[in-house]
């Protein structure tokens, strides 16, 4: 049987290369699968990112290389309607679910998940192989609707139907490009629910001994509530996307309303579905999604705050709870995407009001990130600043959700660029940024060596600008009432717009290729950094104990004992025995988990 | 979910190696748990994975009772009369497997596999009474997209077949070890697990079933 | 690096600010009556989050730019009162928007449309909108799905020779309104989900296929707009349109009369 962590059965020695790399059930092995595999996908989102932005600001621009990508989508190089929603759909599902479902939680998380609770493997291994292959199969299902018949889906990210549930009736890539859309979802939704039950289970039953939950680190937390959203909403949009695969392939009227003309044509055998459920269905999943990509976020940065503030969290507890509250409430709020539906104005109402009332743990949370950097000693690592960066980035986002928190207010914003602007920096690119930090504060131990912390600063400084260039002027286009997921503007009331739309184009560029400078960091440092110490950040935690420490580690304190007074150094380690460790010691600690 | 793994991961247990003595100071979680202490973890994963399962059904069967208020096309459809019989066999599989349990721990070897075999018998009727079932609406020319009373039908019995045949396997996984289960050489945490899930199989039927009755 | 993080910051609040208090770039004027109930909301909520975007980026850039101290930090795990104080304070904050846009909301939503409005219908399409209205005798004839045929320009798929109540009815490619009277639309889709955006009258909503979703407004203000679809509905989504236009009472009877002689 597989090792447990507290018996000293030394790990198998792996045999071959394909156990060891390809077939593996090593949870550090997997979260490297998974980052990968969120990069992969990262880079090719944000091409298609790319394509769409320069071909909104100029649409008749003929983009070099482009037709030879796609002769039917774009002739000669000029992107027909058809294939700038399929590149829209494209980014979106790519950056949601295999980019920020991804990173943060599978590819983070299984690295170091066990590794801060102490535990030396998740708790299900095979399990947790599957989940990743499961996802890899989805990515792949969902990237060869490029070549499919007709490209790939157009429906965007949210797939309403009957847009999305009559066939290429509808448009092209409805046919087999939507099919593969709903099976790639599928196959993922069951990847994630695999990995959510093995996080949720490591958690509860393998924590190192005296870990008790509220000295865990807070990204331990947040993988944890995120494990629980994910086990409870993807089972839903597994659900959902059963019943429109039916409606597709089987002639089901689960969503598709009876007496359909389209095209002219009249659509037989369907009775009075409704796609107003599927609406419900999929945001009950969407809500709680986009806390998904943001959870992690969010620990990450209480976590690298604190240690790079060398100051406690502010406000432990409060954290917690605050991302409790958030996972919770997180499912009762997801009529706010359906304001302006047909839904019944009352509940739109009441959704309202749940909507405002779960921004409160997240201000709670703002509120301590700046405690927690008030006074502290900031020392600005490339981690340190994609973390501050992100608390800037989640406050410029997370405003404007009040306002599409209001209904008569959404009714003016709602598909307008204002929701692009805030969903992109709030989860989007706020998201982004915790993906960054952990990718240089966890590099060390990842690979053994140190990302080049000079590039790391340029690469930092030209995200941070280039994220507000291009998606705070967003927010004035969706003021003017632009409306978003059009493949070009040529409504009059517009036109005086372009210029703004120019602008943003141009620093998309700009912000794409910095980019280049952190894959050539991350990958020139694998290779050529310079070899890390044990503990490089001088953190608390136990994924930074030495090796030789041996398995068997017992936890004497919470995660967060920067600048203890009368310590040596100005960082106690949670495995650092006590030599005090009387009742006066554990006062402290208690005093501290406020 | 994802039978062949489950079936490996059944036995899995992990954690302490059983001294679940006093460690000292900050042991014990705030949670009530005892971090470190000795849990099958498959024991945990089974009820996660049971609250996982819960939602799935939970959204299939509350667009059953929003689809059923949209009106006019809700026409209900006659349940087929072997789903009285069905829902028996499968009560019947819980109580044999829990006999089957009873007796290991009595010592009773071989009425163990005897209760064992019983059930899985039972599970596989089960299975093949909503076969029957199916076969009986088909032959009434009522089809899977016929009108949306009778797709929830089929969607409903197909998801829960397709859980339960997840549990059956298990069960196979079982019967396939009884002798070395009843020497108590492996399979404590395996025999916990699948019993759970059998029950919550027979529970969520139950539920189904109560909902067929009330809307289909 | 802290000192060109903080400036960052807080040059980048100080233009956000300057853009948003000269209005450079602003909502269409408001033409509507309930409008203004959506723009005050706005600038309610505009100053309140604006107060704490410039408050928690200001405060940031503060912590990040004040400079190095040297020693410890001091060992400050929290304050439980203050933490307590301000998650009250932000809930009643937020709260009180929430509220605060509900007589907006109802008179959108929860009241229906007063009874002298003027009803019309609204079809959708991919990717063009139709309108009805339903002539003299104030009625709407039946619609038969089979009839409906774009190319004889039968959209709603009337049968004039059967029914009489359809033989008044007045089919428009232009919604055209009198200034100053409720209108009630009633919007129905034919295919996919679409929906009706005029941002100049602070109204959108989905339209659905399967259902019939009235909303009402009254129009102050005479001109040419444009209504679009803001529902992704296809390839054609971009372009789908239909130009609104706003009347004076004479005016529009005139020209409601001159459509129904073309048809
Ligand atoms: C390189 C930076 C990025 C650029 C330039 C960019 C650009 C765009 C553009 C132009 C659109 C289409 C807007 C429209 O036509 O309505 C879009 C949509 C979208 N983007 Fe991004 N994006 C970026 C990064 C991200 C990230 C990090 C995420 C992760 C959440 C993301 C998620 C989405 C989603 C979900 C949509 C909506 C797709 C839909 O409407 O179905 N984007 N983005
Ligand atoms: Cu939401
Ligand atoms: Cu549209």
């Amino acid at each position: 049987m597989t090792p447990t962590h507290s018996q000293a059965i030394p790990r198998k020695a792996a045999r071959g290369f394909l156990r060891k790399y390809v077939f593996s059930t090593d949870h550090q092995i997997i979260g490297k699968q998974y980052y990968f595999l969120a990069l992969f996908s990262a880079l090719v989102a944000m091409l298609l990112s790319w394509l769409m932005r320069v071909h909104l600001a100029w649409p008749r621009l003929a983009i070099p290389g482009l037709g030879e990508l796609s002769a039917a989508g774009a002739p000669n190089g000029m992107m027909t309607p058809e294939y700038y929603l399929s590149l829209l759909t494209m980014h979106g599902t790519l950056m949601i679910f295999f980019v920020l479902t991804t990173a943060p939680q599978s590819g983070f998380g299984n690295c170091f998940l066990p590794a801060q609770i102490g535990a030396d493997e998740m708790a299900f291994p095979r399990l947790n192989m599957l989940s990743f292959w499961l996802t890899f199969t989805s990515l792949g299902a969902l990237l060869s609707s490029f070549w499919a018949r007709g490209g790939p889906a157009t429906s965007g990210w949210t797939a309403y139907p009957p847009l999305s549930g009559l066939g290429s009736i509808t448009g092209p890539g409805e046919g087999w490009g939507q099919s593969l859309w709903i099976i790639s979802i599928a196959l993922f939704c069951v990847g994630s629910l695999l990995g959510a039950l093995n996080f949720i289970t490591t958690t509860l039953d393998l924590r190192a001994r005296g870990m008790t939950l509220m000295r865990m680190p807070l990204t331990a937390w947040a993988w944890f509530v995120t494990a629980i959203l994910m086990l409870l909403s993807f089972a839903v949009l597994l659900a959902a996307c059963v019943l429109l695969m039916l409606d597709r392939a089987a002639g089901t009227s689960f969503f598709i309303p009876a007496g359909l003309i389209v095209s002219g044509q009249m659509i037989q055998g369907h009775q009075g579905g409704s796609p107003l459920l599927w609406e419900h269905l999929f945001w009950f999943f969407g809500h709680p999604e986009v806390y998904i990509a943001i959870l992690p976020a969010m620990g990450l940065t209480s976590h690298l705050l604190s240690c790079f503030a060398r100051k406690p969290v502010f406000g432990y507890r409060a954290m917690v709870w605050a991302t409790i509250a958030i996972g919770f409430l997180g499912f009762l709020v997801w009529g706010h995407h359906m304001f302006v539906s047909g839904m019944n104005p009352y509940s739109a109402f009441a959704f309202s009001v749940l909507t405002v009332v779960i921004a409160v743990p997240s201000a709670v949370k703002t509120f301590n990130w700046l405690g927690t950097l008030w006074g502290g000693r900031l020392r600005l690592t490339t981690a340190m600043l994609f973390a501050l960066g992100f608390v800037s980035i989640f406050v410029s986002g997370g405003l404007s959700g009040i306002f599409l928190a209001e209904p008569p207010v959404d009714v003016q914003l709602h598909a307008t660029y204002f929701v692009v602007a805030h969903f992109h920096l709030v989860m989007g690119m706020a998201a982004m940024f915790g993906i960054f930090s952990g990718t240089y504060f966890w590099f060390p131990k990842m690979f053994g060596r140190m990302m080049n912390e000079t590039l790391g600063k340029i690469h930092f400084i030209l995200t941070f600008i280039g994220a507000y260039c291009v998606f705070m002027p967003m927010y004035f286009l969706g003021m003017a009432g632009n409306v978003r997921r059009y493949a070009q503007f040529v409504d009059p009331y517009l036109q005086p717009l372009m210029p703004l739309h120019r602008f943003i184009t141009v620093a998309a560029l700009g912000l794409g290729a910095a980019q280049m400078i952190f894959v050539f960091n991350l990958f020139g440092s694998l290779f050529g950094g310079e070899k890390a110490g044990e503990n490089p950040w001088e953190a608390t935690t136990l994924e930074w104990v030495a090796a030789s420490a041996g398995k068997d580690l017992v936890v004497y304190r919470g995660a967060y004992e920067y600048a203890v007074p009368g310590k040596e150094k100005d960082y106690v380690m949670q495995n650092a025995p006590d030599a005090s460790g009387s009742r006066a010691e554990k006062g402290a600690r208690d005093g501290n988990a406020n | 979910m994802a039978t062949q793994t489950k079936l490996s991961v059944l036995e899995e247990t992990r954690g302490g190696d059983g001294d679940g003595g006093n460690w000292g100071e900050g042991s014990r979680g705030r949670f009530g748990w005892d971090p470190g202490a000795a849990l099958p973890v498959g024991l945990t994963g089974i009820w996660i994975a049971m609250a996982s399962i819960t939602m799935f059904f939970a959204a299939f069967t509350s667009a059953m009772v929003v689809r059923a208020g949209l009106g006019a096309d809700w026409t209900r459809v006659a349940l087929p009369h072997i789903l009285y019989l069905n829902t028996a066999i499968l009560l019947a599989s819980s109580l044999t497997l829990e006999l089957s349990k009873h007796c290991l721990k009595a010592g009773r070897a071989g009425q163990f596999s005897g209760w064992l075999f019983a059930t899985a018998g039972l599970g596989i009727a089960f299975l093949a009474g909503q076969l029957d079932a199916w076969r009986e609406l088909a032959a009434r020319g009522v089809y899977l997209a016929r009108n949306p009373a009778c797709s929830f039908f089929y969607l409903l019995t197909a998801a829960h077949g397709i859980h339960l045949a997840g549990g059956l396997l298990a069960l196979f996984y079982l019967v396939a070890r009884h002798r070395r289960i009843a020497e108590g050489a492996i399979g404590g945490t395996a025999l916990k697990v699948t019993t759970l899930y059998w029950h919550f199989m027979d529970i969520l039927w139950l539920y189904l079933f109560l909902m067929l009755i009330l809307w289909v | 690096m802290a000192r060109v993080l903080s400036f960052t910051i807080v040059l980048g609040t100080a233009v956000t600010v300057i853009l948003f208090w000269r209005r450079v770039w602003w909502f269409p004027p408001n033409i509507s009556t309930q409008g203004a109930g959506v723009d005050r909301e706005f600038g309610l909520t505009l100053l309140v989050t604006g107060i704490l975007f410039v408050a928690a980026q200001l405060i940031l850039a503060y912590c990040i730019g004040r400079g190095r101290k040297s020693g410890r930090a001091a060992y400050n795990t929290g304050n439980l009162r203050m933490e307590v104080a301000r998650a009250v304070l932000a809930a009643a904050t937020f709260i009180g928007l929430a509220l605060s846009s509900y007589r907006t909301w109802a008179r959108m939503y929860f009241i229906g449309a007063p009874r002298n409005a003027l009803r019309i219908q609204v079809e959708a399409e991919q990717f063009a909108y139709w309108f009805r209205y339903p002539g003299p005798d104030g009625v709407f004839g039946p619609m038969h799905l089979r009839l409906v045929n774009d190319a004889t320009g039968n959209y709603f798929g009337l049968d004039p020779t059967r029914d009489p109540a359809s033989r008044d009815d007045i089919v428009t490619a232009t919604l055209g309104i009198p200034e100053n009277r409720p209108i009630e639309l009633l919007l129905m889709s034919r295919d996919v989900i679409h929906s009706f955006y005029v941002p100049q009258l602070r109204i959108q909503q989905d339209i659905v296929p399967g259902m019939v979703i009235p909303i009402h407004f009254t129009a102050t203000r005479t001109g040419d707009y444009e209504i679009v679809c803001t529902q992704l509905c296809g390839l054609g989504h971009y372009a789908m349109r239909a130009p609104l236009k706003v009347m004076k009472e004479p005016n529009f009877k005139k020209w409601l009369a001159k459509q129904a002689a073309e048809q």
